[in-house]
């Protein structure tokens, strides 16, 4: 479904700010993966989703979807088979417009625009539908601007709207990052759910290693630009944060720097006292 | 006040463009300055060769539309401030207006016959009739752009406009949408400026000159009058809005003011149009309407979400 083949990224290239993003990432996705990635602050997490999403060319290596040759292809026609769903609610929708008018917008996602109506009887009873699955009412407020929804139900909003078009591959960056635990936790749940029905190929960035582990069939563990290991649903299975967190602790007596940014460690102190996973 | 009226209802064209512009795409286009005299020079040069006034019109369309491609193409393929990219277009098209006008700074149209011409033989002209007619082909306009806005393509451009990454995550080129919304914006502007030149029977080189003043002028005072709850009010906002400002430039002709006074209005009216907002009486009359507003449509979702949260940078604006 998805090869990324040695990717390498410098950003700043030849400058004192020189720094090396990704270091020769190499992943294979099979379809129906679901697969979550962790990693310290600056280990490329991100960089390498935004590779694969096309906001970022990178410097060398390849990227395919589906047998596909997509490296150099920009983050519109990279569209085509991949939606995303951005860490910010504010960044998945448009907040000047409806909600229909929002999904109107998704469901041509990778397609061509032409001149017919983009929101249509038939097609407001579909949305109807999808919507009704969030669970938040918003199937009967169609007509509304997403301007005035609040950040949990954009960034359910945008979750539906990233999948509703049966996208190829599914890409979250820390899409629950920015909510608190209960908005998060029914982002998250839904998810789960989407992920699922429509056994979507996805990759998760999260700095939270209880998700992380709990979601998805493989794991992987990225830093400085690399991919350090990986687990399988097995080996998930019987792992444990503090597992985890071990180690992460490995690399901090190697480099002599933390290794973990402030997020993380407070989502483990609080995982950890709860006496969960 | 009749002719005000008149003028402002041909005005409202260029204005719907520079809303399309300004607004939709959050671009402010500079080109309009001159994008209005291209559209004027080649209708009165078609009309002054023998041709047909009608094809002189859609002519000034089209021009107008290459000068919008020029500042699309140099916003967005030679990354140039889109600021910058206006003004330069501007500036060069000063020249190419002057070309087009055979080198002469105004060209008479009073007695060739245009698009007006019918309207003036029948006794139309300046009367109540006039005025329908007229409104009658601006609301033709004001359909079409809002049809178009309602459209994929046109929803595209709206969120172009709105959020760039999010539609470009959907597949949309944001480079062709600005070019695009730029050509349509300018063609308006290039047709609003013929039929200008052919109301007031003459094109002249400085005829565009502070246009995008009155243009911002004719949107914010619409606008901020009549809101901008749907892009079918928000244009109907910047028809009313360029016909109030005619009338508000009559009536300072009329209180003795000079002709030559009117660019200072237009910006006075203008700024005066963006600081009101800001007044504390005002910002708690708007805060009031967007908390009634996010009630009514929390009150359908979520039970108990407690109080709706407006997050976020352009919530708060309008459109």
């Amino acid at each position: 479904m998805l090869t990324i083949t040695d990717v390498r990224k410098t950003f700043f290239a030849g400058t004192v700010n020189e720094r090396v993003a990704l270091d020769g990432v190499s992943l294979t996705v099979e379809p129906g993966d679901f697969v979550t990635v962790i990693g310290s602050n600056g280990a490329g997490k991100s960089t390498m989703l935004n590779t694969v999403s096309g906001t970022i060319i990178p410097d060398s290596g390849s990227i395919q979807v589906s047998g596909d040759q997509v490296t150099k292809l920009g983050e519109h026609k990279k569209a085509h088979w991949i939606s995303r769903v951005f860490q910010d609610p504010m960044k998945g929708s448009s907040p000047n417009l409806t909600i229909e008018q929002n999904m109107a917008i998704a469901s041509r996602r990778g397609k061509s625009r032409g001149l017919s109506l983009g929101v249509t009887r038939s097609r407001k009873q579909q949305f109807r539908d999808e919507l009704a699955k969030l669970e938040l009412g918003l199937e009967n407020r169609l007509g509304a601007k997403v301007g005035l929804l609040s950040g949990g139900q954009r960034q359910a909003l945008s979750l539906l709207m990233a999948t509703f078009s049966s996208p190829e591959i599914l890409l979250l960056d820390e899409h629950t990052a920015a909510l608190d635990p209960q908005r998060a936790k029914h982002v998250t749940e839904l998810t789960e759910r989407m992920v699922a029905e429509q056994h979507l190929t996805t990759i998760m960035v999260t700095h939270n290693m209880e998700q992380a582990l709990r979601l998805g069939n493989r794991l992987i563990m990225m830093h400085e630009g690399k991919i350090l290991f990986e687990l399988s649903e097995e080996q998930k299975a019987k792992s444990t944060v503090s597992d985890l967190l071990s180690e992460f602790q490995k690399l901090q007596t190697v480099s002599g720097e933390p290794t973990l940014d402030d997020a993380t460690l407070l989502e483990t102190v609080r995982v950890t006292k709860e006496g969960k996973p | 006040m009749i002719a005000g009226i008149e003028l402002g209802l041909i005005y409202a064209v260029m204005a719907l463009g520079v809303y399309l512009t300004f607004r939709v795409l959050d671009f402010p286009d500079l080109t309009v300055d001159q994008s209005f005299t291209t559209g004027a020079a080649t209708a009165a040069m078609i009309i002054l060769g023998g041709g047909s006034p009608w094809l002189g019109t859609i002519a000034g369309f089209f021009a107008g539309a290459l000068a919008g491609l020029i500042t699309g193409l140099l916003h967005t393929k030679a990354h140039i401030n889109g600021l910058l990219a206006g003004i330069l277009t501007m500036t060069a098209l000063y020249s190419i207006n002057l070309r087009v006008m055979d080198g002469k700074a105004n060209l008479a149209l009073l007695r060739e016959d245009t698009v007006f011409t019918p309207l003036r033989e029948a006794g139309f002209q300046g009367s109540f009739v006039g005025v329908l007619l007229l409104l009658v082909g601006v609301l033709l306009v004001k359909v079409l752009l809002d049809w178009f806005l309602y459209t994929d393509a046109g929803l595209a451009m709206q969120a172009t406009g709105d959020n760039p990454d999010m539609i470009r995550s959907f597949g949309v080129n944001t480079d062709n949408q600005k070019i695009l919304g730029l050509c349509l914006s300018n063609g308006m502007v290039g047709l609003s400026g013929a039929l200008v030149a052919q109301y007031q029977g003459f094109a002249d080189i400085g005829m565009g000159i502070g246009l995008i003043v009155v243009g911002l002028a004719s949107v914010i005072l619409g606008q901020g009058i009549f809101g901008t709850r749907t892009v079918i009010i928000a244009t109907a906002a910047v028809i009313f809005g360029s016909v109030l400002y005619r009338l508000v430039i009559t009536a300072a002709l009329q209180l003795g003011l000079n002709p030559s006074d009117m660019k200072l209005i237009s910006a006075v009216l203008v700024v005066i149009a963006l600081v009101l907002p800001q007044m504390t009486f005002f910002k708690r009359w708007n805060a009031r309407r967007k908390d009634r507003e996010a009630r009514k449509v929390q009150a359908g979702v979520e039970p108990g979400a407690g109080t709706p949260a407006t997050v976020g940078g352009r919530t708060g604006e309008g459109r």
